[in-house]
């Protein structure tokens, strides 16, 4: 009997099947045709065919994001693969795993400027975990299972394999299971060293005005890091603030938590971390939306720092107590040891911590006022919430106003319901993230959260939700303005609004009509909650053009080159504390 | 928190790694990408029978940022290890040279002596040239193309600090 023959392309296949992938997100070409063809000849892996690469990659972020499981892309080479480079770099700045797989010309051509070649690997480089080209079609059943090593261990991340044409159409005889291949030398820490597990718990034993700083890396971790994180937060009755990428890490309409923090985060969240004596970051990375001026982040306060990632430590912020590990491992070990030892928090002082958030609580940051028929964006974003929220809904968002209104108004309870493009910040990244995240979890509500201008940038993905039947809500916070860039130029730029007007939008309703969803409008505070339910009650796609006050600003607010403790807390304040000079050049 | 150090010191930095397509782009973009300097690189396989390759990189920054190359470098999938041959004990650097004097008479003679001075070896030769190989720290060998500069100086090419810890224990 013959032994049994490959393509490369049928070990693609099999490859991904042997990894449990059931979706790939893609876009064909002449470089991908083979991979195409044994698409065509199984059943197992289900292709989603997307309306342009960029989309591709935005909903495997999406799929990803909300299962835990690596999101797979598929496009051509040249354009197909240059497409997908904003998704690629979101999804490294966010650490979400993906494999993006990428034809090129064939092996004998690479180098030749031959008809749709691109330099893929050298483009992709710098915006990836890790990329292959695999030139020699014996190596390629072990890329292929590296790869997806390589994506979810450590810190999660992108990774490309470009697939030369010829190297697809190749036949081999020998094929490498996943247990069969072992990564050289990628060994990432998982484990916190004991030591330093030991002096985080007599550190945090020992506060009288300890904060929980929890990031994305929680969500990364698995759902078990979030139960265990909410244990001990529980059991140390300490405040808890989340970064946005951590929304849902912690139970936000849990007492202990503070909201988000950061540039748009509470007053008490950034207060408390202003003022803190103990701050344990599970998870985050001390971006620069969350410490204002980096010399007065924080001050007093002992800082411990549990990242998976080493590269993180002392990147922005020196810390007192690096520990390098995953988050969930190393928050369950501290939760051992604190029941073990059975400590407790100085009940006075913690009484007195609490007393004083109170009062920055009571300050009612996020308050607004919903009076006359013009709806107000928070008391869209409010309503959508309290009325979706017993659904438990996957929201995805873009970029701008809309997505700090979401992550103010909107509260999660449980992690991977939130997606958003936190460290890029890549308006368009919420359509095609709702696809992704809908592909997914098909009998649940996804919505995006969206806004005129962003939803522009990847609307082409409407035909992907019309094709697939994917009833999934866009929700466009309608302000006719860029309205983020709006709020900077009026408050850095003295109101010169250069080009940050949304002009020649289309009617959205006729839009959705066009494609065959539901197109709704809402422009009356009175007609909202009945028209919100609509949407919600819907089997259909629904776009719903949400005519919000065209200028409102987003509060609270760290100005650039500011401090914690100098946030703004509505226009009066704007007024009263103009921006600085240093910090109108930070971003 | 600790004030920042400002102080900017240099580093000898050896870096093993897979000998693979594309890792010493990866860890030369990793420095440009980020903004830091490289003072000198050098690389070559190491060990041919498991596909290793050594770099080794003269950086400089403040103490802070020299952590955070050593932590980039290390999450580089393809990096084996990581090691600061300045900081984590002693270590032996050096560099080769090879220096191509032209000239004649005095001058000719001259750099002839000097060169013996140094121990420089002459490799090749014409009546109106020289060319010395010379191997020693970079510091010796930046003095060396000094003197030779008002001597006929015509060409230089210099291999990058190569460098090796002191002691019986390996990378």
């Amino acid at each position: 009997m013959a032994t049994e023959q490959f393509t490369g392309a049928e070990i693609v296949i099999k490859a991904l099947k042997d990894q449990g992938v059931d979706t790939v997100f893609g876009y064909p070409g002449g470089a991908v045709l083979p991979i195409y063809d044994a698409i065509f000849k199984q059943n197992d892996i289900k292709h989603v065919l997307v309306r342009q690469e960029g989309g591709a990659v935005h909903a495997a972020e999406g799929y990803a994001r909300s299962t835990g499981k690596v999101g797979v892309v598929l496009v051509t080479s040249g354009p197909g693969a240059t497409n997908a480079v904003t998704g690629l770099t979101d999804a490294l700045l966010d650490s979400i795993p993906l494999i993006c797989l990428t034809g090129q010309v064939p092996t004998h051509l690479i180098g030749n400027d031959a008809f749709q070649e691109a330099d893929t690997t050298g483009i992709t480089r710098p915006c990836t975990k890790h990329n292959y080209l695999v030139r020699d079609i014996e190596t390629l059943s072990r890329t292929m299972h590296e790869a997806f090593y390589v994506a979810q261990n450590g810190r999660p991340g992108p990774v490309v394999i470009d697939l030369p044409k010829d190297v697809q159409q190749g036949k081999i005889d020998t094929y490498l299971a996943p247990e069969d291949v072992k990564h050289r030398s990628y060994r990432p820490q998982v484990n916190g060293e004991v030591d330093h597990i030991n002096e985080a718990v007599e550190l945090i034993a020992n506060a009288k005005r300890p904060v929980f700083y929890v990031g994305g890396g929680v969500i990364n971790s698995g759902s078990s890091a979030s139960a265990v994180l909410t244990e001990l937060v529980r059991l140390t009755g300490a405040p808890c603030t989340t970064t946005l990428m951590g929304l849902g890490a912690y139970p936000g309409t849990d007492k202990q938590f503070l909201g988000m923090l950061g540039m748009h985060g509470t007053y008490e969240a950034n207060l408390a971390m202003y003022n803190c004596d103990v701050m344990i970051n599970v998870g985050a990375r001390f971006d620069d939306r969350i410490t204002g001026v980096i010399d007065e982040f924080s001050p007093d306060s002992k800082k411990i720092h549990i990242d998976i990632d080493a590269s993180s430590i002392n990147k922005n912020v020196m810390v007192d107590l690096p520990i390098v590990g995953d988050a969930g491992r190393v928050v369950e070990e501290i939760l051992r040891i604190w029941k073990e030892k059975k400590h407790s928090l100085d009940t006075k002082s913690l009484k007195a911590w609490w007393l004083r958030i109170d009062e920055w609580r009571a300050k009612d940051c996020l308050g607004y006022v919903q009076d006359g028929p013009i709806i107000k964006p928070q008391h869209a974003i409010k309503r959508l919430y309290e009325l979706t929220k017993d659904r438990k809904p996957y929201i995805t968002t873009e970029v701008g106003q809309h997505q700090m209104w979401a992550a103010q108004y909107f509260h999660f309870d449980e992690p991977k319901k939130w997606m958003t493009s936190g460290g890029l910040g890549t308006m368009g990244y919420g359509l095609p993230a709702a696809v992704g995240a809908q592909l997914a979890h098909r009998e649940d509500l996804v919505i995006d959260i969206s806004g005129e201008a962003s939803f522009m940038m990847n609307m082409q993905e409407l035909g992907t939700i019309a094709q697939y039947k994917l009833p999934v809500k866009i929700f466009i916070v309608n302000n006719q303005w860029m309205g983020m860039v709006r709020q900077w130029q009026q408050l850095l730029h003295g109101n010169r609004h250069s080009e940050s007007y949304s002009d020649a939008l289309p009617d959205f309703v006729k839009l959705a009509e066009s494609f065959g969803l539901k197109g709704m409008r809402c422009e009356k505070a009175e007609d909202l909650d009945q028209m919100l339910q609509e949407m919600i009650d819907s089997p259909e796609p629904v776009i719903f053009d949400c005519q919000v006050a065209k200028e409102e600003n987003c509060y609270p607010m760290i100005p650039s080159g500011a401090a914690h403790y100098e946030m703004l807390l509505g226009p009066e304040d704007s007024a009263a504390k103009p921006i600085s000079e240093e910090g109108m050049v930070l971003v | 928190m600790a004030p920042m150090d400002t102080n900017i010191e240099s580093r000898t930095i050896a870096v093993l790694v897979d000998n693979e397509p594309g890792v010493l782009a990866r860890v030369i973009g990793l420095f440009s990408g980020r903004g830091y300097n490289i003072e000198s690189l050098t690389v070559t396989e190491v060990d041919v029978a498991h596909g290793l390759s050594r770099i080794t990189v003269v950086t400089s920054g403040t103490a802070q940022i020299l952590e955070q190359i050593k932590a980039q470098l290390g999450r580089l999938v393809p990096v084996h290890r990581v090691r600061d041959l300045t900081k984590e004990g002693t270590s032996v650097e050096r560099e080769l040279a090879l220096i191509k004097v032209a000239g004649a008479g005095e001058k000719r003679v001259e750099a002839l002596r000097i060169a013996d001075i140094f121990r420089a070896r002459v490799v090749d030769s014409s009546h109106d040239h020289f060319v010395f190989e010379m191997t020693g720290k970079s510091d010796k060998l930046d003095v060396f193309v000094d003197l030779m500069q008002p001597l006929g100086l015509i060409d230089v090419s210099r291999t990058g600090v190569v460098a090796i810890s002191r002691g019986a224990k390996a990378l």
